[in-house]
């Protein structure tokens, strides 16, 4: 283990310039559990780094740490979903049974347990990381197994093989799910249309982006291959960090060729020599089955110097790794990522189309958008066009989880309603669906009929269910905490809003709310929404808003009072006095004047 | 010369300029808290919000556009301003009366001039411990701003790069780049640009703090509204409006 492997070998893996640094950290966490303190001095050596900027990335990403984390460091999914599955009963159930408190590493320094943010895992949760590798359907007997492997000290890679299955949940298949492999086909079809000729079909496609904002792909690269610049970069975005959403997950696992396709056209379409995948650390499992498949490319012709033998088209895929930060699926924050820094965004303009990886034009796109690129490249745009909706051409890849029979992941023309999914997916009773994440838009039963579109309900295609039995308060509260958990802290508005709104949840949830909170909840939505510096702190307060304007009784419910506001309970102050002098008369209480 | 207008007001500006820098060259205040005029904007602090055609923007990095419409000087603004004022106070540990930086301090001149007169949020009272390790230097974490000016100065100017930052959320903080993470084993130097470009009491010389008197510091003879403009490059011509 951690002494076989020495720093040289981990970063010979890596060209020896500063932009490897994260890439390096990563390494070194899955040696050692942690990042040992000489081996940052010797890296920020290696690398030409201020030694506190390397201490600066280890403590932006929260699979990094510097102090070791336990030989097992297990990460339980927190996602809303994760929790309806009742993962906080299994965590405490494993808490327990390890004689570990949440959070703090046991004494003798075996194991450690926590939460993390959503790992993708939704439609087969309650999910947990074992050491990075995911683990699925957790219960109670899982937990008990769990347990006793860590105490008998078994390595996770000897953990029974089914606790690591993953399934792909495919229900409802179209355009993109139906393509067979694709190798060769679309990027040979690209070479005959020529760069030009590429990216007209995909504009006269009407191709819009599929992780969530929906600009116009055509035009995103054309303006990359005008804009000036000495090298051009092509990003796979593949963080797929929102909540609820695991779509790329699946097509990363079944359709990883056609992604790399997609890359490869858009490479030939704005000229650029080198990509990069950009793939988060939840989805580390999937680096070695990837890195294979860009093998077999390279070996085939389709990657490497002279592609499908046209020379001069000359053009490589590296596999970059996030380290657990939902911020680093902002464009701008992923290129400071993969540059090997904070993930933080930029200031914008100018974009990364015209100043992105190492200031270069740079296309970032998602994992989907590449997909359907491919296939537009292979078959034209007008075929695409006709599908979908006036202004969503094509079909979109749902994840649909939470509280129906079916979750998984559905493929739909663009404009399906939420009615038709729910359906689809056998739920009944539902009250209320997330669209998008918590980032995205609760619509109540009476909106159903909404669309799935850039039109209408616009959104990276997740979808979470909740019925009749759910407190939609909890849900609220949970992305609360989502976003003070990953909000990067580069701007005041989100570092210390989206704090102050866990606070304030919290203090609802606890009973101690007042009007006064619901106030604040309003003003902190008005300072997010028109001072923050990205899209994460213009959305942290939507979720809590919509929730409020739809389902107020639930938030009322747990208000101490409507009508005024005490700042502090005097009188319940006194309770425990009270009871251990054994008094409750008049002079043992103090009246608050309303 | 183009020009975009603020609060009514044609404002000229070189191409390049962002709303704020041409704003300050032209005499016109809007409030700031990280830019510095000797930096790239940095466009944290948002202090400098304004309304840009309707739409909020940060004025440090916006970049000026003939025919913008700007607002800056309005109530909603404004309140807008007080609120992020109020949360700086409320992230941190400021207790100005025993500061000493108190009336040399930019957020407690911004949180005066803009009328802050309540605390609004619960304060957080973060556990902060201070590095008095340097013979010459304080460095009071307390009161940091999470500004980035000294870690901008630091490699830039000083090209030592003594401070950066980690941490994430309202977990993020200013680290020192040392060994031992002390200020003291450090290669700050007291006349580092890195010293004296912190706005608020969070980098200090040590043994001078009174050297002039409480009632007697910048901001307690004219408000920062009336002040920041004496740091902004302003060619004569156009400050004078001749
Ligand atoms: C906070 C935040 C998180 C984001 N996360 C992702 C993500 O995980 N995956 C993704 O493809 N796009 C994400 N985006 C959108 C990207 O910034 C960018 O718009 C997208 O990758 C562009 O690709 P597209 O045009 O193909 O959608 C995120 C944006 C924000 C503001
Ligand atoms: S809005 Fe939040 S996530 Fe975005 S830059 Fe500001 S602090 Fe970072
Ligand atoms: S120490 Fe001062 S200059 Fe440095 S970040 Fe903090 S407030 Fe800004
Ligand atoms: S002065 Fe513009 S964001 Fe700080």
């Amino acid at each position: 283990m951690p002494s076989a492997v020495d720093l040289d070998t981990l970063l010979a893996r890596h060209p020896r310039r500063p932009e490897s640094l994260l890439q390096v950290l990563c390494d070194i966490q899955a040696v050692h559990n942690h990042i040992p303190a000489d081996l940052a001095v010797q890296v920020a050596e290696a690398l030409a780094i201020p030694l506190a900027r390397v201490r600066g990335v280890i403590g932006f990403y929260s699979f990094l740490c510097s102090e070791p984390a336990g030989r097992f460091r297990l990460l339980f999914s927190d996602d809303i979903t994760d929790r309806m599955a009742g993962s906080q009963a299994l965590m405490s159930a494993l808490c327990g049974r390890l004689w570990l408190e949440p959070g703090k590493v046991s004494e003798d320094g075996l194991v450690s347990v926590t939460t993390t943010s959503c790992i993708g895992m939704c439609d087969q949760g309650p999910a947990l990381l074992a050491n990075g590798w995911p683990i699925t359907r957790l219960s109670p007997r899982r937990i008990d197994t769990i347990a006793d492997l860590i105490r008998a000290e078994a390595p996770v890679a000897d953990w029974p093989a089914e606790f690591f299955r993953v399934a792909d949940h495919i229900r409802r298949r179209d355009r993109l799910l139906n393509s067979g492999p694709m190798v060769g086909a679309a990027l040979a079809a690209g070479l005959a249309r020529g760069p030009e000729g590429v990216i007209v079909q995909l504009e006269r496609a009407s191709l819009r982006g599929r992780g969530g904002a929906g600009f116009p792909t055509g035009r995103k690269w054309r303006a990359c291959r005008e804009a000036p610049g000495d090298a051009r970069y092509v990003v796979g975005n593949a963080d797929e960090g929102e909540p609820g959403t695991f779509k790329d997950r699946v097509l990363l696992t079944r359709h990883a060729d056609l992604l790399f396709e997609g890359m490869t056209v858009c490479a030939l379409a704005i000229g650029a020599r080198q990509g990069f995948l950009y793939l988060r650390g939840e989805y580390r499992y999937l680096l070695e089955p990837l890195q294979a498949i860009l093998a077999q490319r390279r070996a085939a012709g389709l990657l490497g110097a002279a592609i499908q033998g046209r020379a001069g088209f000359d053009f490589d895929i590296a596999i970059h790794l996030g380290a657990g930060a939902y911020i680093c699926g902002e464009e701008s924050a992923l290129i400071e990522s993969l540059e090997g820094k904070r993930g933080i965004p930029r200031n914008r303009p100018p974009f990364p189309v015209t100043h992105g990886y190492r200031q270069q034009p740079t296309v970032v796109d998602n994992v989907e958008t590449f997909c359907a690129a491919a296939l537009i490249a292979l078959s034209g745009g007008d075929g695409y066009r006709a599908i979908g909706t006036e202004q969503s051409s094509g079909t979109k890849v749902l994840s649909v989880s939470g509280d129906c029979a079916r979750p998984g992941i559905y493929e739909y023309p663009f404009g399906v309603t939420v009615r038709q999914v729910l359906t689809d997916c056998g739920a009944t009773d539902s009250q209320a669906v997330q669209v998008g994440g918590p980032s995205g838009a609760c619509i109540g039963a009476d909106e159903f009929d909404r669309r799935l579109c850039f039109e209408d309900l616009a959104s990276a295609g997740a979808l979470v269910i909740f019925d009749g039995r759910r407190d939609l308060f909890e849900a609220a509260h949970n992305f609360t905490e989502f976003f003070a958990r990953e909000s990067c802290g580069f701007c005041t508005p989100c570092r210390v809003g989206t704090a102050m709104l866990q606070d304030i949840m919290a203090k609802i949830a606890a009973g101690h709310g007042t009007r006064h909170e619901l106030d604040q909840i309003a003003q902190l939505a008005r300072v997010l929404q028109q001072s923050a510096h990205c899209g994460l702190g213009h959305s942290a307060c939507n979720p809590t808003l919509d929730m409020l304007k739809r389902f107020r009784p639930t938030f009322e419910r747990r208000l101490k009072t409507l009508d005024f506001e005490p700042a502090f309970d005097l009188d319940g102050a006194l309770a425990r006095a009270r009871a251990m002098t054994g008094r409750d008369d008049a002079g043992a209480h103090i009246r608050s004047e309303p | 010369m183009n020009s975009f207008t603020l609060d009514g007001t044609a404002i000229p500006f070189a191409p390049g300029q962002t709303v704020l820098q041409a704003a300050l060259e032209a005499g016109r205040y809007i409030p700031h808290l990280c830019y510095h005029p000797e930096f790239k904007p940095h466009g944290s602090c948002k202090l400098c919000t304004v309304q840009a055609n309707g739409r909020p923007a940060a004025a440090c990095t916006l970049p000026a556009q003939a025919g913008l419409v700007i607002v800056s000087d309005s109530e909603e603004i404004n309140g807008l301003r007080r609120t992020l004022v109020q949360m700086l106070f409320a992230e941190g540990n400021h207790f100005c009366p025993s500061c000493e930086k108190s009336g040399n301090c930019l957020l407690q001149a911004l949180g005066y001039d803009l009328g802050v007169v309540t605390a609004g949020f619960r304060h957080f009272f973060p556990d902060r411990p201070v590095d008095a390790s340097h013979p010459d230097i304080w460095l009071d974490f307390n009161r940091c701003i999470l500004c980035e000016l000294c870690v901008r100065a630091s490699c830039e100017v000083d090209g030592k790069c003594v401070f950066a930052l980690s941490g994430r959320g309202i977990d993020k903080h200013l680290v020192v780049n040392s060994l031992s993470g002390r200020l003291a084993d450090s290669a700050i130097g007291l006349d580092d640009k890195a010293v004296s470009v912190c706005p608020v009491g969070a980098i200090l010389k040590k043994r001078v703090g009174f050297a002039v008197p409480i009632g007697q510091r910048r901001f307690d003879i004219a408000p920062i509204s009336a002040q920041a403009l004496a740091d902004a490059p302003r060619p004569a011509a156009i400050g004078d409006g001749a």
